[in-house]
């Protein structure tokens, strides 16, 4: 069921270019402490890919580094094969979800969705179709003059989805969106992201602490020790799309879920070990 | 336990199983329409927040100044020790040529370094934020310009300075500046680190950042700036005025009146400076409120 990374694809020759490759990216702060340990990681377009693991292990740090938000100490990040920093040159898009809504709390719904098209510099009526058409994908046309603290959480994280979507990006990096919402909330938002991911064909990195959500929206899971932060196990989750609540319910899904659980408690072992 | 009431609560077995329940259920619609006559839409009148924010301050000074003129008509106190209320409007009546006159110099100082403050306040802030260099390297002398008493700088600027208006600006001017400076400096500095991260992940130009998320992000913090300024900006008028001791303007009329005994009109004009003060606080208040009712915490949140 586990399934090494370095697994080859299903199709044959051409291999596609991969979306991100991470090559040996470490990070240390000047204070000594190891972040991350060299991580070697490729990920495909298409793929959704979810980095697991406790607080601490690195994975917020791996994906501040995809984005290009923080600089590894040692190593290279690709995206289509170009150095982050030069992602434009590759004519893709990509986007940053954070863990809070991050909205501009003085500014509407629509202009906080308008936002990067309008810092890129997008002709305000083109922007204003795609806002709204950003919107009705996450279902909150009706909102678009609404100040971000008349919405509930789950609304204003929605928000922030469509302010990730509206520039249709081909990669969208999220870190642990939903972490602050309720759970049943939580829930109707990752199925809606499943759908947006298989509509859009988007590539998606998505961090999280939450097993349930690993399996339930990834196709591979990458898993993360800390102390110091590093990647111990990948899973591929090979179950079919779409997958829905009966999904969460299944046998299949209990498999999975064991099997990371096994593996997370298996890293936290290795780290006493390494402690002391 | 809910579910089966709405639809038979007498005929239901639970109602005879739970006894707690049979005198609850009975009781209701009695108690119910008394509670309908008594919450109309609105709650009454003087629950109102809205209500008790302008009628209990005003019960307040109501009764202050009942006792007030109780006291000086009870001890026969003389009018130039101290006068009644009653007397002290009168004379406002009496006097308003010399001392509306007087109150629109005040107001009219006032404004000018309230602005002259604002203007230089802001750009002060912006120089700083420029770089950290700039703020280590200047920011001792915003302090000293703070903690200089403006009444020890005075007679200089007077000196240095002909025009009398101009130089009692630049007197009010000076208290003034200090409270938008450091406001405006830590308002554009209190940026949400993901929002800056977000607006950094989409290549946003240093101009495009200050307008769109340091600009508005320092609102709040300038408006309560403006807010300590005000009212530094009429301390600051009537201060250089008594230290100049000339020029047209309320502190003049308290020392002329100081000076011919003339108490009521001292009190007079001394209400005048209180209720310009008053004003410019109202004024701030309504203008902050306007700029962000909408979205930020102060403004948001009520009791």
């Amino acid at each position: 069921m586990s399934i090494p990374a370095a697994s080859p694809p299903l199709a044959p020759a051409p291999r596609p270019t991969p979306a991100v490759e991470v090559l040996s990216a470490e990070k240390t702060y000047p204070n000594g402490t190891q972040a991350l340990l060299p991580v070697d990681l490729t990920i495909e377009e298409g793929e959704f890919v979810t980095l697991l693991g406790p607080s601490g292990c690195g994975k917020s740090t791996l994906l501040k580094m995809v984005a290009g938000l923080l600089e590894p100490t040692d190593g290279r990040l690709h995206l289509w094969r170009k150095p982050v920093a030069q992602l434009d040159e590759s004519g893709k898009k990509m986007a940053f979800v954070f863990q809070s809504p991050t909205l501009m709390p003085w500014a509407s719904v629509q202009t906080n969705v308008r936002l990067p098209l309008d810092l890129a510099g997008v002709l305000r009526a083109e922007a204003d179709a795609r806002v709204t058409e950003a919107l009705a994908l996450v279902g909150l046309s009706k909102f678009a003059n609404a100040l971000p603290r008349a919405l509930s959480g789950g609304m204003q994280m929605r928000v922030s989805i469509a302010r990730g979507l509206v520039t249709q990006p081909d990669l969208l990096l999220m870190d642990e969106p939903f972490g602050a919402l309720d759970e049943i909330t939580r829930h109707k938002l990752d199925a809606d992201l499943l759908d947006l991911w298989r509509k859009k064909k988007l590539t998606v990195i998505f961090v999280t602490h939450s097993i349930h959500e690993a399996v339930f929206l990834s196709s591979r899971v990458v898993m993360m020790a800390a102390r110091p932060g590093r990647v111990v196990e990948e899973f591929r989750i090979d179950a079919p799309y779409p997958r829905t609540a009966d999904f969460m319910v299944s046998p299949e899904f209990s498999r999975y879920a064991k099997l990371l659980q096994d593996s997370l408690l298996r890293a936290s072992v290795d780290t006493e070990e390494t402690v002391a | 336990m809910s579910t089966p009431f709405p639809s038979a609560p007498m005929a239901s077995p639970v109602v005879t199983a739970h006894p707690a329940a049979a005198p609850r259920s009975a009781p209701a619609p009695v108690a119910a329409k008394p509670a309908a006559k008594a919450t109309p839409k609105r709650p009454p009148l003087m629950a109102q927040p809205r209500v008790q924010r302008v009628v209990y301050p005003v019960l307040v000074g109501l009764v202050l100044i009942a006792l007030w003129q109780g006291l000086v008509t009870a001890m026969e106190l003389p009018p130039y020790l101290v006068p009644s209320p009653i007397l002290m409007m009168k004379t406002l009546f009496t006097d308003w040529a010399a001392l509306g006159g007087s109150l629109w110099v005040t107001v009219k100082i006032t404004v000018l370094a309230f602005v002259v403050a604002t203007v230089a306040g802001v750009l002060i802030s912006f120089l700083f934020v420029q770089s950290k260099r700039i703020e280590t390297a200047l920011f001792p002398y915003a302090v000293l310009l703070q903690v200089t008493p403006i009444v020890a700088v005075a007679p200089l600027i007077i000196i240095w300075v002909k025009d009398p208006t101009a130089s009692m600006v630049i007197c009010a001017a000076l208290v003034a500046l200090f409270p938008i400076i450091s406001n405006t400096t830590l308002g554009l500095r209190s940026v949400e680190p993901d929002l800056q991260s977000y607006f950094q992940l989409n290549r946003a130009t240093r101009l495009q950042t200050l307008l769109r998320l340091r600009i508005p992000s320092a609102l709040p913090y300038f408006f309560g700036g403006l807010r300590i300024s005000s009212g530094l900006a009429l301390i600051g008028a009537v201060v250089a005025e008594f230290v100049a001791g000339q020029g047209a303007g309320l502190a003049y009329q308290i020392l002329q009146a100081g000076f011919q005994l003339n108490i009521p009109r001292m009190f007079a004009a001394l209400l005048l400076i209180s209720l310009t003060g008053v004003a410019l606080f109202v004024l701030m208040a309504w203008l902050t409120r306007v700029a962000l009712g909408g979205w930020h915490a102060s403004e948001t949140s009520h009791d």
